[in-house]
């Protein structure tokens, strides 16, 4: 197991690109700690692919180094890289039994059959496969075909990181909460480096300690789960991450004071005065519909999604969504929001702005 | 699956139902009614039973040109099919020059079949042929319209140029279709060459594979324009397979009972080989399917 | 003016894909199938659409039988998973295809095409080739091809299960939007609960082949007629326990009792299974007569703002969803509190038999 380091990486598929767009992975330098659990986390078309295809050696990078722990792997065919990889879609041999399956990558490194069938018997077992080892690949359901998938990755002891393209995409809902949780606490157990690429943001956060949110080949923020929720970095963020995403709201900000169109807001943290366009962002879950204090609010939709309902509307033309917790009434004498002070996000020209004490 | 009935649609294939019993059942009764009676001419016929046939069975000639089929679909088999896989297998997967490359093996196939047979037998003349006169030049005693073996060998490589290419076509259909994640899973295995091809392109292949292995087996056991056109089934009776030797009896001889009754065999003989790899296809269809 | 499908089944070999289904969907609702991969949502609309025939039953349409009739001669549209556009013509030919097969005039198929573009944002793409927009706007280019001609029956198979999440989400929302502009009869085949919801409409829940409930979508959420629908309604999937009622008091597997009141009151005596789901756990006390039962802590995953627990109580594997951010460890014991008035009670054979009291008030 090692650190992995990029180092100046850049990656565009046009033999001489020109200029920033050309890139699908602008310039970044990045650190997965050992052990780690990351997720990266964007849009289709975002460069996570390609970056996830870098470190496994499947894409060399057209500017960079790709480093694990001291090694410089640059260069390094995939197999010299001790990598493992579990894809959209699960690859099985379809020819072999399951246990011919997880023995594989061992047999094509020479090692002996004693070692491979213990080694093998330990993997069944951790992805809970004992019973049909002997079973033939191909009829599976998908879900099993992902775990020889992930089996398969594991079965090598020296395995320096396992990386994970949307590997939920075929597996039904139910199923994808067993997987998860079972990828979870084998991460728990034997902490092998994982990397998580995913467009779905609640497998990205629910699986990840880090999560890499990218978007048009950059990385706009690395944090934890609570840090992308509270205090997102970049609207885009802000807006990517939550269902519904984050309100924002065009304001002119002074101090502590935000001004919308017809309206003040006082802010928990000042501001001064930012240059750009300013806006503020509120998590749907911090807004409370009341019957007067706070701003204006236009309903035009309630949407019920059982444990909570999606109250969507505008604020001074602009729309903004309330998420109502179940059990809570809503009524025609709602007719405000207000936002908690202390969880209003301010930006500057799309990013974060830090505001000092009030 | 079963869709919404409407009769109505029998109405359409009506005409081609008619054609076809104009060109395939009656001439075939036609064939029916030689093989089970003799004739003299004049429309004359008396009942044979299956004198025809018994003879057909017990006849040395017909087991002698059944002999030198089975092994020439045999030699053709073990030469074209591994060797389209491989060629299948190092062909480009895209760009300009996998275009180039199909058109160049489409090629071959687009020749008609005497025309095959007439450029190899001009080919390999010793006297003007560039095959021919190569191989006198180098000192290897060639001529395939004296030598058995000879004859064999251009037959066979004759057969080899024209057809592989299908076999490498069908194959490189077939390997198309494997996403590249499998290979890029097989990297990370660290799988050796041999192991890609036995697990992964193999078994992805095998649909197309059977097919073009009946495909080949029922063209080259039913093969005639080309060998006929190059050796005329010498020398002696060297190259004489199942078809030439029928045209011969029923054409050159005017022996039309003891023909219609081997050309008859020769149709079930087809037919049962076809229905064995059907039956094998379909059940390896299934496996799959569980 | 509606679809009903009575008696409708549907078996291949001897093999049942479809049991014999009664249903009405109503002009002018959004009707959403939700059920597992395999679970008949696919079988069940090919039969509304008219590509497979079912072996029992008849299918009306606004009153007229329509069993056998081809697809070709029913007024049905059709969005599957896959993006299927015609590659090599433009959104806009792609948009008026249906209607130039249908004959209909120039200047109407202009109208239209431009109004179905209008409503799907697809105005400034009109000129360009489907391969040429993203997912999301070849699945609405899609979707105006089904919605153009102004089918009564528009039939959606996980149109939106191949694209990114948020894009999901956008299109979600807006699905119903469009829905109640056609005026036509939506069914949508989904296999997440989440997305039915967001839907609103009408749901039919189905578990191999069956139709297990038909209804109002949240009162299918909040009342399910079997613990088999609950269990397809649940995201994350719902949490049982096995207890007991004798003489007024319910006694759960693990020792709590919890006096019968109010509908449980009425109940038999007798062996029950209770359920919940995982919203309904908590890490403190909610009400005065919440319950806490004693559990050992699996996985935990935080979400940003709230954290799902995997728990085991006793043999039972259960999930919570807890507000806020618990960085518990593994192994850990903690007590989870559950409002009894969030207990559904199911019968030995999975009947509910009596269900949650804030089900019943909502």
């Amino acid at each position: 197991m090692a650190r992995i380091t990029l180092s100046n990486l850049a990656h565009s598929y046009l033999p001489n690109p020109a200029s920033p767009a050309d890139f699908a992975l602008k310039q970044m330098d990045h650190v997965w700690q050992d052990g780690g659990a990351y997720a990266l986390l964007g849009s289709s078309g975002c460069g996570k692919t390609t970056l996830l295809n870098i470190i496994s050696g499947l894409v060399r990078p057209s500017q960079g180094r790709v480093l694990f722990g001291d090694r410089d792997v640059t260069d390094a065919e995939t197999a010299a890289r001790n990598i493992a990889q579990v894809f959209q879609f699960p690859v099985v041999y379809d020819t072999m039994t399951v246990r011919q399956n997880l023995a594989f990558p061992l047999r094509n490194r020479g090692k002996d059959a004693a070692y491979i069938k213990a080694r093998v018997d330990q993997i069944a077992a951790m992805i809970g496969m004992e019973a049909i080892l002997d079973r033939r690949a191909q009829g599976l359901t998908a879900d099993a075909k992902q775990k020889i998938s992930l089996g398969r990755g594991m079965v090598r002891e020296d395995v320096n990181a396992i990386l994970f393209d949307e590997p939920l995409t075929v597996i039904d809902p139910h199923m994808k909460w067993e997987l998860r949780t079972q990828l979870k606490s084998l991460h728990r157990e034997f902490g092998h480096t994982m990397i998580y690429v995913t467009h779905d943001q609640t497998e990205a956060l629910t699986f990840a300690d880090k999560v890499v949110v990218m978007s048009e080949g950059t990385v706009v923020q690395l944090g934890t789960p609570e840090e992308l929720f509270e205090t997102p970095a970049h609207t885009f963020v802000g807006y990517f991450i939550g269902s519904p995403g984050m309100n924002l709201l065009d304001a002119s900000i002074a101090g502590t004071c935000a001004r919308l169109a017809g309206a003040e807001l006082a802010l928990a943290r000042d501001y001064g005065t930012p240059q750009g366009r300013t806006q503020i962002g509120i998590r749907p879950e911090y807004v409370t519909l009341t019957e007067g204090t706070g701003l204006p609010f236009a309903l035009t939709r309630v949407e019920d999604v059982g444990r909570h309902r999606i109250v969507r509307g505008t604020v001074e033309g602009q729309p903004v969504n309330v998420v109502v917790p179940e059990g809570q009434a809503l009524g025609a004498h709602l007719t405000h929001v207000s936002f908690a002070a202390e969880r209003i996000n301010v930006y500057a020209d799309d990013w974060r702005i830090e505001g000092g004490a009030a | 699956m079963d869709k919404v009935q409407n009769n109505k649609a029998w109405f359409l294939v009506l005409p081609v139902l008619v054609v076809v019993a104009f060109s395939a059942v009656l001439p075939l009764m036609t064939v029916v009614n030689y093989a089970t009676n003799d004739t003299f001419g004049n429309n004359q016929f008396f009942w044979a039973g299956l004198e025809w046939f018994e003879e057909m069975v017990t006849s040395s000639r017909l087991h002698d040109a059944l002999g030198r089929q089975i092994l020439f679909s045999g030699i053709i088999l073990a030469i074209e099919v591994p060797l389209g896989i491989y060629i299948a297998l190092n062909m480009p997967k895209k760009g300009a020059w996998a275009s180039l490359c199909l058109v160049l093996m489409a090629l071959p196939l687009l020749i008609p079949f005497n025309v095959v047979g007439t450029i190899w037998q001009i080919f390999g003349r010793v006297d003007i042929g560039l095959l021919g006169r190569t191989l006198a030049a180098l000192g290897v005693d060639y001529n395939y319209t004296n030598d058995p073996v000879d004859a064999w060998a251009t037959v066979v490589v004759m057969d080899v140029w024209h057809w592989t290419s299908l076999v490498a076509l069908l194959c490189y259909a077939g390997l198309q279709s494997i996403p590249q994640a499998y290979y890029q899973a097989a990297r990370i295995d660290q799988a050796s060459r041999w192991a890609v091809f036995r697990y992964i392109e193999l078994p992805k292949m095998k649909g197309v594979l059977l097919i073009a292995v009946l495909l080949r087996f029922m063209d080259s056991f039913m093969i005639y324009t080309e060998p006929f056109v190059v050796t005329g089934g010498g020398p002696g009776n060297a190259t004489t397979f199942l078809s030439i030797d029928l045209v011969k009896m029923a054409v050159g001889q005017f022996d039309l009972g003891p023909a219609a009754a081997f050309s008859l065999m020769y149709f079930l003989v087809i037919l049962l080989v076809s229905w064995v790899f059907y039956t094998v296809m379909t059940s390896l269809d299934r496996q799959e399917g569980r | 003016m509606a679809l009903e499908l009575d008696e409708v089944g549907r078996a291949v070999k001897g093999q049942v894909h479809i049991q014999p289904t009664t249903l009405t969907l109503d002009k002018g609702t959004m009707n959403v199938l939700l059920g597992p991969t395999l679970s008949g949502k696919t079988s069940l609309m090919r039969l509304m659409a008219g590509l497979d025939a079912p072996t029992t039953g008849r299918i009306r349409w606004h009153g007229q039988d329509v069993t056998g009739q081809r697809v070709q001669d029913r007024k049905v549209a059709m969005v599957y998973q896959q993006f299927i556009n015609y590659p090599a013509m433009s959104v806009y030919d792609n948009i008026a295809s249906p209607m130039r097969l249908m004959g209909k005039p120039r200047a109407e198929i202009d109208r239209a095409v431009r109004e179905t573009a209008e409503m799907l944002k697809l105005t400034p793409m009109l000129a360009r080739k489907p391969l040429e927009l993203s997912g999301g706007q070849q699945q609405r280019c899609a979707l105006a091809r089904a919605l153009v001609k102004g089918a009564g029956l528009v039939l959606l198979d996980e149109p939106l299960a191949n694209l990114d999440y948020k894009l999901r989400e956008e299109l979600r929302a807006e699905i119903p939007k469009i829905f109640e502009a056609s005026g036509a009869i939506f069914v949508y085949a989904t296999t997440e609960p989440e997305e039915a919801l967001l839907l609103g409409g009408r749901t039919a829940t189905l578990w191999q082949g069956r139709v297990t409930q038909f209804g109002p979508t949240t009162e299918v959420y909040r009342r399910p007629a079997d613990a088999t629908t609950a269990r397809v309604f649940s995201d994350p999937p719902m949490n049982f326990l096995p207890c007991d009622k004798a003489g007024g008091r319910i006694t759960f597997a693990d020792g709590a009792v919890l006096p019968a009141a109010g509908p449980l009151a009425d109940l038999a005596d007798g062996p029950y299974t209770a359920g919940f789901r995982a919203n309904h756990l908590h890490l403190h006390a909610a009400s005065p007569s919440a319950m806490g039962f004693d559990c050992t802590l699996g996985v935990t995953e935080i979400t940003g703002s709230e954290t799902f627990l995997h728990i085991t109580h006793g043999p039972d594997r259960w999930v919570a969803l807890v507000h806020g951010i618990h960085d518990l460890t593994d192994g850990a014991q903690v007590r989870l509190w559950l409002d009894p008035a969030h207990i559904y009670l199911f019968t030995p054979k999975g009947q509910l038999a009596a269900p949650a009291a804030y089900a019943m008030a909502a």
